[in-house]
């Protein structure tokens, strides 16, 4: 029989990693995610891992690096401040080709802004974020269990794309507790076929190998970022997820990620007591992104209100899914403003 | 016919001036087997040459070649991987270190070294290098110092004396403008995680046998597990001192090196 358990976002999420077989952390202290690196430095000690308190951000995500080239499972944690730090790492385990994990619990900003909930980070983790034409997967939980869960799944992901990937949570998703089922604490790290051809060992009984993103030869660069676009394709092919509910009769459509998508269910629901039908959009990878579900949705519901927490960034890619062929609204607050049910459902209104 | 190695100890044990002599297969000198057979493309005079061969020497003499992991840095010795015949990965500038924690903590049993010019390990990587040596990282750093930024055409580094010119201090090093040259090895023997710390130069025949020494000992510091080594190599660029090879190397011994005290800084 299932327990429930009651833990943190922050806390769901280490566990995620440890479950998933994550053996090396290092992170550096930062507000909303100081409880990730507390249960990591706990949690690694107890399971044999490695735990780093890392000097610097942009020390933290080399060593997960370095250790990544060693074929570790390997993760760094941190908040939007830090997170612009890591970006120069982002791109070199793009362009070296090495797996890991790396927790953003967004805060407010720009610059060191404030410590509340925020999605002003979309633009960074969708768009590349770092130097160089490149890509993520970026998840974005909207619960407890999702930050363990999601956490778990971006290791697997990782590997099969020898590719960093992002799980975009914020504030409030770090900070809260909520009840998981006991279940998730026992997920196990599925047998994925993982390549190890390329780690680095030492050269014992075979040729040395090399890891690098320099590439000087004429064209050289050019094929490897063709090989790395050929990785995008696949991944905008395989790996795009979504939520959606009461699309059916839906006359218009609330479009959220993360905590805000929890937000925009129960305005659904509050807009249906009120005979309003609306529905609920919530993508789950906001890089690939979903693009070809609003395609189709756009054919038939011809409002679409977009929720977030920053002054527009997801909104921009509803706006290419949705391609002109209906109207597309958007509702933000900035600055760790959290939208309430009647701000939106009032938007609602105002748009019918 | 399959040549029968030395025992370990022995090979420890031999002077440099004792490889000299002719072995049995009438060899006196040969290229490492750890370097690979390639042309280089450092400039004349350059001392990565050298620095990169007594490496190369010192890992088939400790017989680590095949448990060594290198992190190559940013700068003159960017590719050093297509030189060296050993597992090797690329560091962004400065973090060299870092990424070396990162794979020394994973595989500890492996032999972790970083190579590192002035520019990524005192200027742009100093927060790396000092918290590597003060968390005592079991891992060796070959550190090429040669005063300048020579990949990106001959800047000032933070190691340039004071009046020296460069790219960006025409004329010559002003401490009021330019600050002062970074004594980094020193500063690292206040911290107790750093086990061995010796500078050492490559001027002259004498000096490199002496850095060859310098460069043996860390990496053996490190195979005893006693913690953090670094060699500061004090190393020619003719091109960017613009000087010849010979006046360069002089002026290692005139100049530099009285700034850069030659000898072992910090030992167990």
């Amino acid at each position: 029989m299932p327990r429930k358990v009651l833990m943190c976002g922050n806390d769901a999420c280490g566990e995620g990693a440890i479950l998933a077989g994550c053996r090396f952390y290092a992170g550096y202290p930062i507000t909303p995610q100081n409880e990730l690196t507390a249960y990591m430095a706990k949690r690694m000690d107890e399971v044999g891992g490695v735990f780093i308190q890392a000097e610097s951000e942009l020390a933290a995500i080399n060593m997960v690096f370095g250790a990544a080239c060693t074929g570790a499972r390997a993760m760094t944690s941190s908040s939007s401040p830090g997170i612009s730090l890591k970006q120069e790492g982002i791109s070199y385990l793009v362009g070296c080709e090495l797996p890991a994990v790396v927790v953003n619990v967004q805060r407010g900003g720009p610059g060191l802004g404030n410590i509340a909930p925020a999605q002003g980070d979309y633009f960074q983790a969708t768009k590349g974020g770092g130097h160089g034409d490149y890509h993520t997967i970026v998840l974005a939980p909207a619960s407890v269990e999702e930050m363990l869960q999601f956490t778990f799944d971006a290791f697997d992901l990782a590997d099969a794309y020898r590719n960093p990937v992002i799980v975009l949570a914020d504030g409030l998703l770090g900070q809260m507790m909520e009840p998981i089922s006991s279940r998730s604490l026992e997920l196990v790290p599925r047998n994925v076929a993982r390549d190890r051809s390329w780690i680095l060992t030492g050269c014992k009984g075979r040729r040395p190998r090399m890891i690098r993103s320099l590439l000087l030869a004429e064209g050289a660069l050019e094929e490897h970022n063709k090989k790395l676009q050929a990785k995008f394709a696949k991944m905008r092919e395989s790996e795009v997820r979504y939520e959606c509910l009461r699309e059916r009769d839906s006359t218009v459509m609330i479009v959220a990620y993360g905590s805000i998508a929890r937000i925009a269910k129960s305005v659904m629901e509050m807009a249906r007591t009120k005979g309003i039908k609306a529905g609920v959009l919530r993508p789950i990878s906001l890089w690939p992104f979903p693009y070809e579900v609003l395609g189709e949705l756009s054919g038939k519901i011809k409002k679409f209100l977009v929720v977030e927490m920053s002054a527009g960034q997801m909104v921009e890619d509803v706006r290419l899914g949705v391609n002109g062929k209906a109207d597309v609204h958007f509702y933000g607050r900035m600055g760790g403003g959290i939208p309430a049910e009647g701000e939106i459902l009032r938007k609602i209104e105002e748009l019918l | 016919m399959k040549k029968k190695r030395r025992p370990l100890r022995h090979r420890i044990a031999q002077s440099p001036v004792r490889q000299r002599v002719p072995k049995d297969d009438g060899i006196a000198f040969s290229r490492p087997k750890s370097l690979r057979d390639t042309e280089m493309h450092y400039c004349a005079g350059c001392g990565h040459g050298i620095v990169h061969r007594l490496v190369c020497e010192t890992i088939d003499e400790l017989g680590i070649r095949e448990q060594t992991i290198a992190v190559a840095p940013v700068g003159c010795a960017v590719i050093a991987y297509d030189y060296w015949d050993f597992d090797v990965t690329e560091a962004a500038h400065g973090r060299t270190p870092a990424v070396a924690t990162g794979i020394k903590r994973c595989l500890p049993e492996s032999v972790v070294f970083t190579y590192q010019g002035d520019g990524d390990l005192a200027a742009i990587g100093t927060a790396e290098i000092v918290h590597t040596a003060n968390r005592g990282e079991n891992i060796t750093v070959i550190f090429v110092n040669n005063g300048v930024y020579g990949m990106t055409g001959g800047q000032m580094a933070p190691t340039t004396l004071v009046g020296q010119s460069t790219n960006t201090t025409a004329q010559g090093r002003k401490p009021k403008r330019d600050g002062y040259p970074l004594r980094i090895l020193e500063m690292l023997a206040l911290l107790p995680g750093t086990k061995y710390l010796e500078r050492v130069s490559v001027h002259s025949s004498q000096e490199t046998m002496r850095a060859k020494r310098a460069i043996k000992k860390a990496f053996k510091t490190q195979l005893e597990n006693k913690g953090f080594s670094m060699v500061e190599v004090l190393s020619m660029c003719p091109t960017y001192w613009g000087m010849s090879p010979i006046r360069a190397a002089e002026r290692i011994k005139n100049e530099v090196s009285l700034f850069y005290p030659i000898g072992v800084v910090k030992s167990y």
